[in-house]
């Protein structure tokens, strides 16, 4: 497994953590894709990839080519496992909104208490629209966020409530980040884990909503 | 014997024409019918409306029609791959309209099965609302129900996505043999397959084409009944 040296890849290694043996995981471009460097020992997930394709391994290692028109859903090639397949556009979003997907994980502009995802369009900003962000979040089992705790200015990520235009309604289950691990359920947000080098304290401060803690908070590791 | 479909790209290009709704697929690079793109570019066609899942990237494959400014509007799920169309949206030069990608195929789909609409939960309470009708299921009742995006949600709700059906679609095969049936390699199967049902005229463009016969009945995955014609995509002759 790939060692954790900084806080992408601490995120990351978290969040694959929520992988079940045999799940069908959807990992987004950028952070998420970052998960499959630290599958834990014994768990075996399949890729899916929006543009149509289940078994993605990543991008090629020194030594290896990719299949040509393999791709991941940043368009980059990838290699292809035993036993993977591709198929048409509109069968990979029937298994994606058909919740045959067990988890699907991306990043975020804001998440709020009820679980709402804003990660497409910034008011007065140029969006570059959706892609299948809307589609995984309404069909997936789980939904997971990763993402920095608070934006480049401070601000927290996680909120009370987002008045950005959302990518989903109440679809949020995990919000993943450097510092906490907070699920969102009915009752609000359950702040479930903190990181071993933070105090639940600093984590309440940084957090932009009123968060659930329990007698006992577990450790990120 | 069947008649063969096989055209030069010059003869294909007489069926697209300025003004035109055509269907691209293709993501980011993969499965984009490049060798049609030109033909589009080298007829001097413009003012064309687009329905694509993305953009290319800046330059290449669709980003070469956005680059000749001949895009009057286009409706695809993402842009973010090519600078230039975020430019040029910005610049109000193109007219985009966002879909979410499953709502992109699910449209076209419908638009190519005789379908009357389509109802997906991918949207719901976003700005993907505006515009269009919403339905609530109504458990108790055992049927449907408009609501307004305002009324508070009380079941499963969904929105009603209208068919798309274009003038002309330009497709990206693998294999194509000489009547039209298609095979395509891996993830460039992508919006190609949904893609070449939902057009008056649907062009291919093979890598490789081959006799009839030479594709077997359980891997042909685009029927060239549903095909009008085939060209040799530039790049794979001989």
């Amino acid at each position: 497994m790939r060692p954790v040296t900084n806080n992408r890849e601490f995120i990351a290694c978290r969040t694959a953590k929520f992988f079940k043996d045999g799940d069908l995981v959807n990992l987004g471009i950028g952070m998420p894709t970052l998960c499959l460097e630290y599958i834990p020992e014994g768990i075996d997930v399949w890729v899916d990839s929006e543009n149509g394709v289940i078994g993605l391994l990543g991008a090629p290692q020194e030594g290896e080519t990719a299949p040509a028109d393999v791709v991941d859903a940043g368009g980059h090639p990838s290699m292809l496992r035993e036993g993977g397949c591709c198929f048409d556009s509109f069968r990979s979003f029937g298994y994606i909104r058909g919740g045959h997907v067990a988890a699907t994980v991306l990043g975020a502009y804001e998440v709020d208490a009820e679980g709402n995802l804003a990660n497409w369009m910034i008011p007065g900003k140029a969006a570059a629209g959706m892609g299948g962000a809307m589609d995984l979040v309404s069909g997936a089992k789980i939904t997971i966020v990763m993402s920095t705790h608070t934006d480049k200015e401070g601000n927290p990520k996680f909120v009370q409530h987002t008045d950005m235009p959302l990518t989903g309604y109440h679809c949020v289950d995990y919000f993943v980040s450097e510092l906490a691990v907070i699920h969102v359920t009915k009752d609000g947000p359950v702040l479930e884990e903190i990181a071993p080098t933070t105090t639940v304290e600093e984590v309440v401060a940084k957090t932009g909503a009123k968060l659930i803690i329990p007698e006992k908070v577990g450790c990120m590791a | 014997m069947s008649k063969s479909k096989v055209v030069t790209l010059q003869e294909a290009m007489t069926h697209c024409y300025n003004g035109m709704t055509v269907l691209i697929p293709g993501f980011v690079n993969c499965g984009v019918p490049v060798t049609l793109i030109d033909g589009i570019l080298e007829s001097g066609i413009t003012e064309v409306n687009v329905i694509s899942n993305n953009t290319s990237i800046k330059g290449e494959g669709i980003g070469k029609l956005v680059h000749a400014g001949v895009i009057k509007k286009i409706t695809c799920s993402h842009i973010g791959s090519n600078t230039e169309t975020m430019e040029k949206v910005v610049a109000g030069e193109i007219n985009v309209n966002f879909v979410p990608q499953g709502s992109l195929s699910e449209k076209v789909r419908a638009g190519g099965a005789g379908i009357g609409g389509i109802l997906t939960p991918a949207g719901v309470h976003t700005p993907m609302e505006e515009g269009k009708q919403l339905l609530e299921w109504d458990d108790e009742k055992g049927e449907f129900k408009f609501v307004k995006s305002s009324d508070p949600q009380v079941g499963s709700r969904y929105i009603l996505e209208l068919p798309l059906h274009a003038d002309v679609a330009i497709i990206h095969a693998w294999k194509a043999d000489k009547m039209g049936n298609v095979v395509y390699n891996h993830t460039a199967r992508n919006f190609n397959e949904v893609f070449a049902t939902a057009a008056d005229y649907v062009i291919v463009e093979a890598e490789h084409i081959v006799e009839v016969g030479e594709l077997g009945p359980n891997e042909i995955m685009t029927p060239g009944a549903i095909v009008d014609c085939v060209v040799q995509a530039r790049g794979y002759e001989g």
